[in-house]
């Protein structure tokens, strides 16, 4: 499979120029393209904001939906079809503010998706306001005073659910986050990948250059089947930590568990309901204890 | 009082949540249905799990029965209070049959005093929770039925309990049974229900029954919710018949999530719906408007209860249909059904599934209470008349999903379904469902959306008129109050006066302001504060209907004040 299959041809991007949601887009078609899963194949499944803008820069089913939404659609579609490989992506502001309940709901439900979340720390497309992970301290024509909430940690929150794949990345490594993305897509299971992506409009702090003087990547000694050293890690102060840092591989997924696969692995579009059976249930009701 | 031939009897159990009254409902409507009475059974409860004053009346009848009657032939108060309770139902000709201790200082009111030690015999039995089955084994008795076919049936009910305690249960439905022999001995209390052969294979469930079996039978394999009164039983139901029928069910963290699933579901070629009641609609209504825009099929049971906010849990009521009319930011085409018996929850649910599909519109049922937890006997369902109707399409390579095409349904694919890509945005979009700003692209799509109504319009379901084409007075109603409202107009002895009940209350049927016009009198009868429908009628028709019966206290309608408020009306 080439890239350029994802490719749409000359476009108008409502991404500011050096915005790094380019860079996880690039990423994004080199990782589908590596696994060969071909725009047919994929379902994405974004809510409102510029990254939930990113399905229609490429080819893909997509289904674009509400602000803080796109989870519970998503996982309805590989529910329905579990053929299809379905990616979640969003913001910051959708997936862990207004999409807050959903975030934890699903991790405990565990579908077979890939969470992308792009993680700016201020909210672009409202032009400039504390998003859930901004740091405190963090000036906005809202905040004026600077953030006094703690900042969200998705993936100490994601960790504590016991999801069963929990990642960061920065978008200024192109090659690391690409390894990320394929083992979160290839990950049976729900899989979160939290994604550094400096907003170069409204975030004069979290730049590029802050980006890179404040990550590191998770040491080579880390385990990440454990559960505890990966929470200790996801909790530390100082710099940021980055890659892999959870996986639970004995967890089983939603589609699994729903049994309705189990005898059947027709998706949903092509079952009809059994009539002789309903009519023998309609039937209990004459005689019914 | 002489042994007779009765040909319709109401019977009230009235005790607090947990006494067990709903165990009496389940055993004696289908014991009595075997043994070939025609029965009705609602009630009326407290939104709470134990303690409070809950009743359930059941009617039994010689002849078919589905409605509420304020008359209480027979009462069965369990706790104290529970008379003080039903005092307005009460009258002369009620027969309590109670522990003295029970009734207290009633016992020399209106009505007639038998006495029965319902709690000394079930802790002879072993404990007082037996009291129940005292009562039904009782009115079983009363009723002339066999002893055998009693202790039968209980034995059944009972089947999956321990050994000790279907023993338990049998004596104490056996020394309800002497009571009812011994009462009909010393003071000739007896009931005589001629039996109607044909009841006895006959169906007996609620509304919440006939809604999953319908869903069901539409084709539905998918249902996110989050439980709320009254509209979990249909969550209840298709989550127990999942396994054999392959329903996805799913308790969502919110009805946010629950609404966003059922749009993802059908996305992907499922037959989704979602089950909620006002508060959990109003959390949906972004999901409906997304619906809209997305040109995504989604079926909603909206069971109706007593509002604003919390209001009244467990009650009823018909006041949503404005809501559900105009929820949603944004302008796009809705479909609106409203029950109104047992049939119409079958049929209008299974049909609800392939009208979203066939025009890519929300179509909600506007149920209630009262319709989910009413029980009656009906002949059946007739699967030869449902079918389901899929209309999506295999895509090919440039698939447009939002093709502009004449009658604004365009065809609809799913992802994994052939070689095209579907790409769906809330945002305003282009042909291919791409986001756009085009402005000149913007009426051309508002526009396709609209068109969907004028498509639905051409199936209308008609309004329902009998007993008679020709009339003076016109009732009309719709939704949950059909049996009321047809019971009423019997008891008028009118020849002159017909009954207008709309299943589909939107689009409303182009014969409206027609049949309005024909009538000398028009009265709408309607389960809320405002007369919702009478106001929709005016805005379609231009037709004011003055003449209005309104009730919005927490319980459906009586026959006895239709009947009293049509005679006032009409004189």
């Amino acid at each position: 499979m080439d890239p350029k299959l994802f490719d749409m041809g000359q476009i108008d991007v409502a991404w500011c120029p050096g915005c790094g949601d380019y860079g996880i887009l690039t990423v994004l078609k080199r990782t589908l393209t590596e696994l060969d899963i071909g725009p047919e194949k994929l379902v994405m499944v974004t809510g409102i904001g510029q990254a939930a803008k990113i399905p229609h820069y490429f080819k893909t089913n997509f289904l674009n939906g509400l602000h803080g939404r796109a989870l519970p659609p998503a996982v309805a579609i590989k529910a329905a079809n579990p053929s299809m490989v379905v990616i979640a992506e969003s913001g910051d502001g959708d997936m862990y503010g207004e999409g807050g309940n959903h975030f934890i709901h699903n991790i405990r439900r565990n579908p077979d998706i890939t969470n992308i979340v792009h993680n700016n720390m201020v909210y672009g497309l409202t032009k400039g306001q504390a998003s859930p992970t901004s740091q405190r301290g963090f000036k906005t024509p809202v905040q004026v005073a600077g953030v006094i909430l703690e900042p969200f940690n998705p993936l100490a929150v994601a960790i504590a659910l016991d999801a069963g794949f929990v990642a960061r990345a920065f978008i200024g490594d192109a090659d690391q986050t690409k390894e990320i993305f394929k083992k979160a897509i290839t990950h049976k299971g729900y899989a979160l990948v939290d994604v550094f992506q400096p907003c170069v409009t409204f975030n004069k702090i979290n730049t590029w250059q802050w980006f890179k003087d404040n990550t590191c990547y998770l040491d080579q000694t880390h385990d990440p089947y454990n559960r505890a050293a990966a929470f200790k890690k996801a909790t530390e102060t100082g710099k940021l930590l980055l890659g892999v840092f959870y996986i639970n591989p004995n967890k089983t997924t939603f589609e699994d568990e729903i049994a309705i696969y189990s005898d059947d692995k027709r998706p949903l579009y092509e079952r009809q309901p059994d009539y002789n059976r309903l009519q023998k249930l309609i039937d209990k009701y004459r005689t019914a204890g | 009082m002489a042994k007779k031939q009765n040909t319709d009897v109401s019977i009230v159990l009235c005790g607090q949540a947990g006494m067990g009254i709903q165990t009496v409902e389940g055993i004696l409507t289908r014991m009595l249905k075997g043994a070939g009475c025609n029965v009705f059974a609602t009630k009326e409860y407290m939104s709470r799990v134990r303690g409070g004053k809950n009743s359930t009346e059941i009617r039994v009848a010689s002849k078919p029965v589905s409605a509420f009657v304020n008359r209480i032939d027979l009462l069965i108060p369990l706790n104290k209070g529970a008379v003080e309770h039903l005092r307005d139902r009460i009258s002369k000709n009620t027969i309590v049959i109670a522990e003295e201790q029970v009734v207290g200082n009633e016992v020399h009111g209106n009505f007639r005093f038998v006495e029965a030690p319902f709690t000394k015999i079930a802790t002879d039995i072993g404990n007082k929770v037996f009291s129940n089955v005292v009562a039904v084994g009782l009115l079983a008795g009363l009723l002339g039925m066999k002893l055998p076919d009693i202790l039968d049936y209980v034995k059944k009910f009972f089947a999956s309990k321990a050994a000790d305690i279907v023993e338990k249960n049998t004596k104490a439905a056996e020394a309800g049974f002497q009571l009812a022999e011994d009462l009909a001995g010393r003071i000739g209390l007896a009931f005589t229900i001629e039996p109607d052969a044909g009841v006895k294979d006959q169906l007996l469930l609620n509304g919440g029954d006939a809604i999953g079996l319908g869903a069901i039978a539409g084709g539905c394999n998918f249902i996110s919710s989050y439980p709320m009164t009254p509209s979990t039983p249909v969550l209840t139901f298709l989550a127990r018949n999942g396994r054999d029928f392959g329903v996805i069910a799913e308790q969502a963290e919110d009805e946010i999530a629950a609404v966003n699933m059922a749009i993802g579901a059908w996305y992907a070629g499922a037959r989704a719906m979602v089950s909620t009641s006002g508060g959990g609609f109003a959390l949906m209504v972004e999901g409906l408007s997304l619906a809209g825009m997305l040109e995504s099929p989604l079926v909603v049971n909206l069971g109706q209860r007593p509002a604003p906010a919390t209001g009244l849990p467990t009650r009823t009521e018909q006041a949503d249909l404005e809501f559900a009319l105009y929820s949603g930011h944004g302008e796009f085409p809705r479909i609106l059904l409203a029950p109104g018996t047992l049939e119409q929850a079958f049929y209008l649910t299974a049909r609800a599934f392939n009208l979203a599909d066939k025009f890519q519109v929300p179509v909600i049922l506007l149920t209630d209470q009262y319709l989910v937890d009413s029980y009656y006997n009906i002949p059946g369902f007739d699967l030869a008349k449902v079918k389901v109707e899929k209309y999506f399409v295999k895509t090919e390579a440039d698939y447009k999903r939002y093709e502009l095409v004449k009658n604004g349904v365009s065809p609809r694919g799913i992802p994994g379904f052939g070689r095209g890509l579907v790409c769906l945005d809330s945002d305003e979009h282009d042909e291919y469902g791409r986001i756009t700003e085009d402005l000149q692209l913007r009426i051309k799509m508002v526009d396709k959306r609209l068109k969907k109504l004028e498509s639905a319009k051409k199936e209308i379901i008609p309004p329902e008129l009998f007993p008679k084409q020709k009339y003076k007075n016109l009732i009309v109603c719709w939704g949950s109050t059909y049996h009321v409202v047809k019971e009423a107009i019997s008891r008028l002895d009118r020849d002159d006066t017909s009954l207008l009940h709309y299943s589909q209350v939107y689009p409303l049927h182009q014969k409206t302001a027609d049949l309005l016009g024909k009538a000398g009198k028009v009265v709408v009868l309607e389960g809320n504060a405002t007369g919702q429908f009478a106001k929709l009628i005016r805005l379609n028709t231009g037709i004011e209907i003055e003449n209005r019966l309104l009730k919005y206290n927490g319980l459906g309608f009586t026959v006895e004040e239709v009947t009293a408020g049509l005679k006032k009306i009409l004189k």
